[in-house]
């Protein structure tokens, strides 16, 4: 028989930091490796795509600030002010980012199980989730920033010391919104009822809609831009000088490198973030502390909720019924999946108030004070405002058709061993994410245009442009999403701010670029014909230059589907 | 029914099934066993074409699944180790979209899939979303669904882990009246139990290779082992539990 004597407690020490931190970046090691050893030569080109894209950025800062800081007066103040609404806007993504990380690395994530049971020190385990959060949601800023801080260090001669500096206001910087985020995470998945954890995020994206328009109003753009307003130059030196809110951290961070820059012993900046950001890391510990393990309980309760047939499915299985059953039934299921998701439409809400904003610049720009329309400035705005929906068009593709076939990952053991043709699934997959977002480029481009009031050749031109464009977009997100698929993404929105993601928006800002150039040939002819009151004609190389923007769409509609095709193929689960 | 001829699968240098010849005719339920890690999963995954082989063919019912894949995989019910479905997908919007991977809709699969739902005991749950289902009850719904085209021919990975001793009853007696009916099972399992009493034959994999192979007497005979159980044949050829490192284990 077993001795009732209870057994000695063995000594016994937490696991460190680094222990419970390990898995990650051995992973992170581990997935960099496999991803070098795939193809060398196809890295040297996207390293080289990155290096064109990050030398791009620094341009244009670089020329902006040599032009800004030519400016005896106001040049720093203005410098200031531009990097603080610049890191003002960071701030903004930072705060969403971490908000949606936040809710899977301490709620949702799959490795939680092992840590939560184990005998880790809560502190420890706030600490690397923390830190997990931050590198998850805050990598992609760094690298936005880098370009932007290296134009300042080298317009304002910064020294050998400005990275150093630059680093040391990004930390704080950095550190403070992932603080913020997962306090508000915990908050809200101890509030919210627990099987409606995973609807949170339709939530956090009304707020942040919400935020959005508060920054709006916060950074008040259109004074930077319209000095006339302001009664005399001592006033704009004022507006300039006076901080946005001397208590956001992005005023503190700008402040710092700004004082750097013009040599101004001030060290309040650094000693607000420095102190500011230590004391919120111990008060969201100390937060986390009391309302961790009940939240973590809560979020373990999966939704549990019947599902009615929804009234909209009716109008498209209506509109779907001469497809074959497979076809049907996907595309069908992908939008069932998609609506019941609220992780993927709770991105929507954003979506149409990023939209509103847009619309609402276009609608105050300064072009019609006169009572003549100014031809030359409204052509060059419609013409270059292709280049922006292209651009908008891109960032949503970006969310919504670029995780299409990583969210199918778990699921592909099923569909491999059906007899459903990949083919049919990459189609049904595009035309699914095209269609929407077709009518939403055509909607873009016309009231835009009627806002501008374009001329029906420059309509033409720029419906046709962003028709071929949308189709190429849609296409290099899904091939993207194809090359470059998420399979162990514990969330929808970690998927489009990932590696290929990053690669798929170069693409298009590259894309989009070529085609710019190539139209402004017939877009030049027709405004010359404008301007001396002649009749515009179709030379050769206008429909030379058109049919090469067409090629070249087809192209890039073309070969990432292609090459997507035969990724899937290759695939292996 | 299921033809597998000098099958092979590489991962770099290493082989995790090393030129595997097999043969599993028709009316026949075939159990595959193996060590953790011996490429059971593998095998199985390439016969249900969502692995490649490196080397050889696999066929079903004549049909190369390389060659002519919607052919073989039409015929084929694929059950994984692992039961991955759309969470947001109720159980019979999932049946739905799997029938009609196959082809299929209409009365008939309605009707069908009522039938299975409430074989499984899965109707009160039928127009619940999948997110809410336990492993086990996944577990039937994938099983269902793997039936709802009336395959040929089904590839089953572990079926009974997850399953209730109630649901693992029915399910031996399923697959049993499904090759009764001239059916064909390809299951991997480590409940030797199991594969000792339902299966026709069976193979043993170690090191990608198939060490042994045919009915129980035939394994018998191979292994030397007289009147042993398959428990006995299994640790013979794949090496038994050694008492010292248990030792190792459990001494403080």
């Amino acid at each position: 028989m077993a001795s009732s004597r209870p057994a000695p407690v063995p000594s016994f020490h937490s696991p460190s930091l680094g222990t419970v931190l390990t898995p990650k970046w051995r992973s992170a090691l581990a997935r960099l490796r496999q991803e070098r050893s795939v193809a060398n030569p196809k890295y040297f080109f996207l390293a080289l795509v990155a290096a064109g894209f990050w030398a791009a950025a620094f341009g244009v800062f670089y020329r902006v600030l040599l032009y800004v800081h030519a400016q005896q007066e106001i040049g720093a103040a203005l410098a200031a002010k531009i990097l603080g609404v610049i890191l003002l806007s960071f701030a903004a993504m930072l705060l969403l980012s971490n908000l949606i990380t936040a809710l899977s690395s301490f709620f949702l994530a799959r490795d939680l199980d092992i840590l939560v049971a184990a005998p880790v020190d809560w502190l420890r385990f706030y600490l690397a989730k923390l830190l997990e959060t931050i590198a998850n949601s805050s990598w992609m800023v760094v690298l936005i920033a880098f370009p932007i801080f290296t134009a300042y260090g080298v317009v304002f001669r910064g020294g050998i010391w400005f990275p150093l500096v630059a680093i040391t206001a990004m930390v704080p910087y950095i550190v403070l919104p992932a603080v913020i985020g997962t306090a508000i995470m915990s908050i809200l998945v101890n509030v919210f009822p627990a099987r409606r954890t995973r609807d949170l995020l339709s939530l956090v994206a009304i707020g942040a809609a919400g935020g959005l328009v508060l920054l709006f109003r916060l950074i008040r753009p259109e004074q930077l831009a319209k000095p006339d307003g302001v009664r005399n130059l001592l006033e704009y030196l004022s507006a300039l000088r006076t901080p946005a809110n001397p208590f956001l951290p992005s005023e503190w961070a700008a402040r710092m490198v700004m004082n750097w820059l013009v040599q101004i012993a001030d060290p309040l900046p650094v000693a607000l973030l420095w102190t500011t950001a230590p004391a919120f890391v111990v008060l969201g510990a100390l937060l986390h502390q009391r309302l961790y393990a009940a939240g973590y309980s809560k979020a373990q309760e999966g939704a549990n909720k019947a599902t009615r047939r929804g009234g909209w499915e009716w109008p498209f299985e209506r509109a779907l019924r001469r497809l074959t059953p497979s076809k049907r039934e996907f595309i069908l299921k992908d939008l069932r999946v998609f609506f019941r998701d609220t992780q993927q439409w709770s991105q929507l809400i954003l979506l149409a108030v990023l939209l509103i904003v847009y619309l609402f610049n276009i609608r105050s720009l300064p072009l019609f004070s006169g009572e003549k329309t100014p031809v030359f400035l409204v052509t060059l705005v419609v013409f270059l405002n292709q280049g922006l929906a292209g651009f908008v068009l891109a960032a949503i593709a970006a969310r919504f058709i670029f995780p299409a076939v990583s969210l199918e990952g778990r699921q592909m053991w099923l569909l491999r061993s059906s007899p459903l043709d990949l083919r049919a699934l990459l189609w049904s997959k595009y035309w699914t994410g095209t269609t929407p977002l077709l009518a939403l480029a055509m909607m873009i481009t016309v009231t835009t245009n009627v806002l501008l009031r374009a001329s029906t050749f420059m309509m033409a031109i720029s419906l046709g442009t962003v028709f071929c464009l949308t189709l190429a977009i849609s296409a290099l997100a899904l091939g993207y999403g194809a090359l470059y698929p998420r399979f162990d993404a514990e969330n929808t929105a970690q998927i489009p701010t990932s590696f290929g993601g990053l690669l798929f928006m170069m693409t298009s800002i590259v894309l989009l670029g070529i085609v710019i150039v190539i139209e402004a040939l017939p877009v030049m002819s027709y405004l010359r014909a404008q301007l001396v009151g002649a009749r515009t004609t179709v030379d050769t190389r206008m429909v030379l230059a058109l049919a090469a923007v067409v090629a070249i769409c087809a192209a890039a509609t073309i070969i990432p589907l292609r090459l997507g095709l035969r990724r899937m193929e290759e695939m292996e689960f | 029914m299921i033809r597998l001829t000098n099958l092979t699968k590489a991962y770099g240098s290493f082989l995790a099934v090393d030129n595997i010849n097999l043969h599993v005719p028709r009316g026949q339920l075939f159990g595959f066993l193996g060590p953790n890690g011996a490429g059971k999963t593998t095998t199985l995954r390439m016969i249900a074409g969502i692995l490649r082989p490196t080397n050889g063919t696999v066929e079903i019912a004549g049909a190369d699944v390389a060659r002519k894949p919607m052919e073989a995989k039409s015929r084929l019910g694929f059950i994984p180790d692992r039961p991955y479905v759309y969470d947001k997908l109720t159980g019979a919007e999932f049946l739905r979209f799997v029938a009609a991977l196959y082809g299929q809709d209409g009365p008939i699969i309605e009707r069908r899939m009522d039938e299975l739902l409430a074989l499984f005991e899965l109707t009160e749950w039928k127009n619940e979303l999948v997110e809410s289902y336990s492993h086990g009850m996944r577990q039937k719904l994938i099983i269902s669904s793997a039936l709802i085209h009336r395959p040929e021919v089904i590839v089953v990975d572990e079926p009974m882990v997850g399953l209730d001793p109630r649901g693992a009853r029915f399910l031996k007696e399923l697959f049993r009246a499904f090759v009764d009916r001239g059916g064909t099972v390809l299951m991997s399992t480590h409940t030797l139990e199991v594969a000792e009493a339902m299966c026709d034959r069976i193979a043993i994999i170690l090191g990608g290779r198939i060490a042994a192979s045919g009915t129980m007497a035939d394994l018998r005979e191979q292994t030397e082992s007289g009147d042993s159980s398959l428990e006995e044949v299994f640790l013979k050829l794949t090496g038994g539990i050694v008492d010292r490192e248990l030792d190792v284990i459990l001494e403080a």
